[in-house]
């Protein structure tokens, strides 16, 4: 398998967008200026920037509360997501929503939920109008190994399949349901496994490994377009921290710990970087320019205001609610 | 007789105003709307030609004339149907999930109130949900505990739902074009009693606004406030009571939430009495809400508590002489009516 190096160097620098927000995040939890819930996402960076290296811009995404590196690899400004997940009246959603349930339409993502296992049937819905519209968009819904145990994955799977809708089913596996380990909540060896019990195409891809979660996620994209419906794609990654920042994470067996350490998708795709010719320097000045960006929007969400207490009438329905 | 009463004579012999039932009503409403919005899409289980166009007949002939791909058979699978909504709605269309009794919502519960419900106002209102949910229900045909409850409190307590229901084929008609056009999700509650009751065709494009009751019967002593198949006992009881020399106002909410404050207190400033009754159990229903504003409002105006009158609590029994037990009585509304005109301070 190859890949093109300009392609490459996309998901390197969604990648890295992904880590610098992540890091950013932790550190302004740690220092106290920010105090929020936040899901890293630490581990998980390259999976989504591969899948979403292989959408355009206003393909539809659903993703849930553990969703911010796939609001940032699809796209979503860093300055508008951090000022939403430090309750600014500038945030992607005013303040409203936080974390958990990032909205942008400008960049596709239409839905973030908190609720595990909710976006795939919205996802199906999404496509469902390209299908009728003919619009030619792909809708890709993210969610984790423990949500393929709750009824709605059973639901949209066999919908999707049933219409054939341009949907991608995006299942970041990465060995937990929030503290519970994959084998203590599931007795199939494989989620792609599934896939086969509603008629669908399944793909089953180390999603540390860029080049095949990019193949994986391109043929699944292209097959959608073209209207050859579904697929299942479980991309196996790690949960490098606990369930949400600050959880504790003593469950998981040091063997485990030690494994995840081996995967880690960072130092990997540097290393495949500089296999592919790219020097070390070029990487760097690219962090470089992210750390930057990130610093700028850092600056603009704290230094916004925010929310109107007036707001809470506002959005309820169209028009406002009476003071 | 002059030539003008003659014309208007021969006028109404040849055209005769068309009586269309609660079924026909509705499914002129989404033909209509299918027509006028290629947006417009409805799933629900047994929905298409291939299904008989819906257990109760509400979609006969839609999938025929749309296409499969408008008309969605959908599996039983009511998360599915409900999520599939909530996303066609946000990528712009307006769809109608058709959940084919009331009981069978609860399992997309998730759907409408943490998704339906919610996006607009946590999206900061980039996003919004124009969508319907048709749904029906009903006390009275002995379908028991799991296909006969009214579940409109649940709903009417979470922002962002609005909840319709109409007593009659014209509202059913012009409520169902409103729902669809709204921007927001409402939840369209259909009486399986009323599918047979009959109006005079409201025509096409008919329209009744959300929000707003309606006047079923006027009267000066005491407001008798309901919506859906119990709008039908209001007027029957408001008729004996008249007998009596009591004059019942009889309010036809129409839609129960967002709740039309105004209409309601206005005619209760007027008769200074009311009772409110609905099919739903009477502990923590609607009824209790709007018994509790008016109380608020008026409560130095008012020439007696206001009385509530629902179901019992229990669930919904099959025998036909549990159900009828179950279900409020015209004999309990009158008597409720005339304790209230009876009340001493």
């Amino acid at each position: 398998m190859t890949i093109d190096r300009e392609k490459l160097l996309d998901i390197y620098t969604r990648t890295m967008k992904v880590a610098g927000f992540d890091e950013k995040m932790r550190s302004l939890l740690m220092s106290g200026k920010l105090a929020t819930i936040y899901y890293t996402m630490r581990g998980q960076e390259l999976v989504t920037s591969a899948m979403m290296a292989a959408l355009n811009q206003d393909d539809y995404l659903v993703t849930t509360y553990r969703g911010q590196h796939d609001q940032i690899a699809k796209g979503v400004p860093l300055d508008l997501l951090i000022a939403e997940i430090a309750g600014r009246a500038t945030g992607t959603c005013k303040g409203k929503g936080g974390s958990m349930h990032i909205t942008h339409p400008a960049t596709g993502v239409m839905v973030t939920t908190g609720v595990v296992g909710s976006g795939l049937p919205i996802a199906n819905g999404l496509a469902l109008s390209s299908q009728n519209k003919k619009d030619g968009k792909v809708t890709v819904t993210c969610f984790g190994d423990g949500a393929t145990n709750i009824g709605a994955f059973h639901e949209a799977l066999n919908m999707a399949q049933l219409y054939k809708l341009p949907v991608i089913f995006l299942c970041q596996n990465n060995h937990y349901g929030e503290h519970t380990a994959f084998a203590d909540h599931t007795k199939v060896d494989s989620i792609v496994t599934r896939a086969a019990a509603y008629g669908m195409r399944g793909v089953k891809v180390d999603g540390n490994d860029a080049v095949a979660m990019y193949a994986a996620a391109k043929d699944a994209v292209d097959r959608a377009r073209a209207g050859e419906g579904p697929t299942l794609i479980e991309a196996m990654c790690y949960r490098m921290m606990g369930h949400f920042f600050g959880a504790d994470f003593s469950y998981m067996p040091p063997e485990h710990i030690e494994e995840m350490k081996a995967q880690d998708p960072l130092p990997k795709l540097n290393a495949l970087m500089l296999e592919h010719q790219f020097p070390q320097a070029e990487l760097d000045a690219i962090v470089a320019k992210l750390a930057a960006e990130l610093d700028a929007a850092v600056a603009f969400a704290f230094d916004s205001p925010f929310p109107d207490a007036d707001e809470i009438r506002k959005d309820v329905f169209e028009e406002e609610i009476a003071a | 007789m002059s030539d003008t009463e003659t014309l208007e004579a021969s006028a109404s012999k040849a055209k005769k105003p068309k009586q269309i039932t609660m079924v026909q009503a509705l499914n002129a409403a989404l033909d209509e709307a299918m027509a006028a919005d290629e947006g417009v899409i409805l799933l629900g289980e047994d929905v298409g030609a291939k299904q008989g166009g819906g257990v109760f007949k509400v979609s006969s002939g839609l999938s025929e004339k749309y296409g499969d791909h408008r008309i969605r058979a959908t599996p039983i699978s009511e998360q599915a149907i409900m999520g599939a909504c909530v996303g066609a709605a946000l990528a712009g269309m307006r769809p109608i999930a058709e959940i084919m009794l009331m009981n069978f919502v609860t399992v997309a519960m998730d759907q409408i109130v943490n998704h339906a419900a919610k996006l607009r106002f946590m999206s900061g209102g980039q996003t919004n949900v124009p969508m319907v949910i048709r749904t029906t229900t009903g006390v009275g045909v002995g379908f028991g505990g799991q296909h006969s409850d009214m579940l409109e409190a649940w709903f009417a307590h979470v922002p962002g739902l609005k909840i319709v229901t109409p007593s009659n084929a014209a509202d059913a008609k012009g409520l169902m074009r409103s729902a669809i056009e709204c921007n927001d999700p409402v939840i369209f509650i259909e009486n399986i009693l009323c599918y047979g009751l009959k109006s005079e065709d409201p025509g096409v494009d008919y329209r009744v606004p959300l929000g707003k009751a309606a006047v079923a019967r006027e009267g000066s002593d005491v407001t008798l406030i309901t919506y859906g198949r119990t709008v039908l006992d209001a007027l029957e009881v408001a008729e004996t009571l008249a007998g009596e020399g009591v004059s019942v106002e009889v309010i036809d909410l129409r839609t129960i939430a967002p709740y039309d404050e105004a209409t309601v207190t206005a005619s209760v400033r007027k008769t200074g009495r009311a009772v409110v009754l609905h099919e739903a159990v009477r502990s923590y229903g609607t009824g209790a809400e709007i018994a509790s504003r008016l109380h608020e409002a008026l409560f130095n105006e008012l020439k007696a508590p206001v009385q509530r009158i629902g179901g019992a609590f229990s669930a919904v029994p099959m025998a036909s002489v549990l159900e009828q037990a179950w279900i409020p009585s015209k004999d309990e509304i009158a008597d409720a009516i005339r304790t209230t005109m009876e009340w001493k301070r």
